[in-house]
């Protein structure tokens, strides 16, 4: 996916302390209101450190995959880990640029439970020059007991245009 | 899945009448992202219509990753079904997509190539264009679990 840059201050290049409070309210907002499919299937930011991001995918019955036994699509598996994968990035970043994703591996580990909820928690773990390398799992309980893995690489500064308005300082 | 199916009916059905929207019409995620099912020539084209709730990033504007996503692993899913016997849905074991140019707010299309069909897992190469089906917008390989435990 192609994501938008996004006014989330960082702090990985800097000694401005992460500032949690501040940040996932903007991560959260930012990430729907610029991204209509996000906001279609519902996610939510619902925590984030510099570098990771855990969001949510609320379980709705027209994301089923598979009629007969209720279980959700690959499809919405997809988009929460490749917007979840993006946001890592962001969080990593110093400064925001535009990325795009360039690859994403996904494993699926064992089926997830009709009408339960998802969440997602990925981590950008190494962010080059050109491309940030990420990794993630998908889970109901705990990232212990995975649904899913990710293994994704998300390219920096693509085209598009950045949307930053800096607020506050 | 053995419990009493509703997609059984529509796969033998489509089967039979070489209409297979009733069955894509079944899985909701399919009907949500208005897929279309088109068999022409021994493949089953998937037509994604474009929706504004498909959009990544508006300025571009580019359709998302993960609607892209979905819309080759339900290709690669459907190509299975077609040319299979199998009765019971494909399980997907694993997939992985690459994103070759960013997908324009317009129609995306995609069809499944079966590469290697083994005794329990089949390998699907799917792929997905926009105007140009020589430019392809994303590429997908996945994995599928065929056995039928029965």
């Amino acid at each position: 996916m192609l994501c938008p840059a996004r006014e989330v201050p960082v702090d990985t290049k800097t000694d401005r302390p992460f500032d949690k409070e501040r940040v996932l309210p903007l991560l959260d907002q930012g990430f729907r209101q610029m991204v209509p499919h996000n906001a279609a299937l519902g996610l939510r930011a619902i925590d984030c450190d510099p570098g990771v991001c855990v969001l949510i995918l609320p379980w709705a019955e027209h994301l089923v995959g598979n009629p007969d036994s209720g279980v959700l699509h690959g499809g919405p598996i997809t988009t929460l880990l490749d917007a979840c994968g993006g946001a890592s990035v962001f969080l990593k970043l110093s400064k925001p640029v535009p990325i795009a994703t360039l690859d994403l591996r996904i494993d699926y580990l064992k089926m997830a439970s009709p009408r339960r909820d998802v969440i997602a928690r990925c981590e950008c773990y190494k962010l080059g020059r050109n491309v940030a390398f990420v990794r993630g799992v998908a889970y109901h309980d705990t990232p212990d007991d995975p649904i899913a893995s990710c293994a994704a690489t998300f390219m920096l500064s693509t085209k598009g245009k950045p949307v930053v308005s800096r607020g506050g300082k | 899945m053995s419990k009493p199916s509703q997609m059984r009916p529509l796969l033998e059905a489509a089967r039979t009448t070489g209409n297979w929207q009733p069955l894509v019409d079944a899985v909701p995620y399919a009907r949500w992202l208005g897929l279309l099912l088109e068999p022409k020539d021994g493949e089953l084209v998937c037509h994604m219509r474009f929706q504004d709730m498909l959009v990544g990033n508006y300025t571009i504007p580019a359709l998302h990753g993960g609607a892209l996503g979905g819309l080759l692993e339900s290709a690669a899913a459907f190509q299975l079904l077609f040319e299979h016997e199998s009765i019971v849905l494909p399980k997907i074991i694993n997939v992985t997509v690459d994103y070759l140019r960013s997908a324009r707010a317009v129609d995306t299309f995609a069809t499944g190539i079966i590469t290697k069909q083994g005794r329990r897992v089949t390998s699907v190469r799917a792929v997905a264009w926009q105007e140009d089906r020589n430019k392809p917008v994303a590429t997908a390989n996945a994995h599928f679990l065929v056995d039928d435990g029965s």
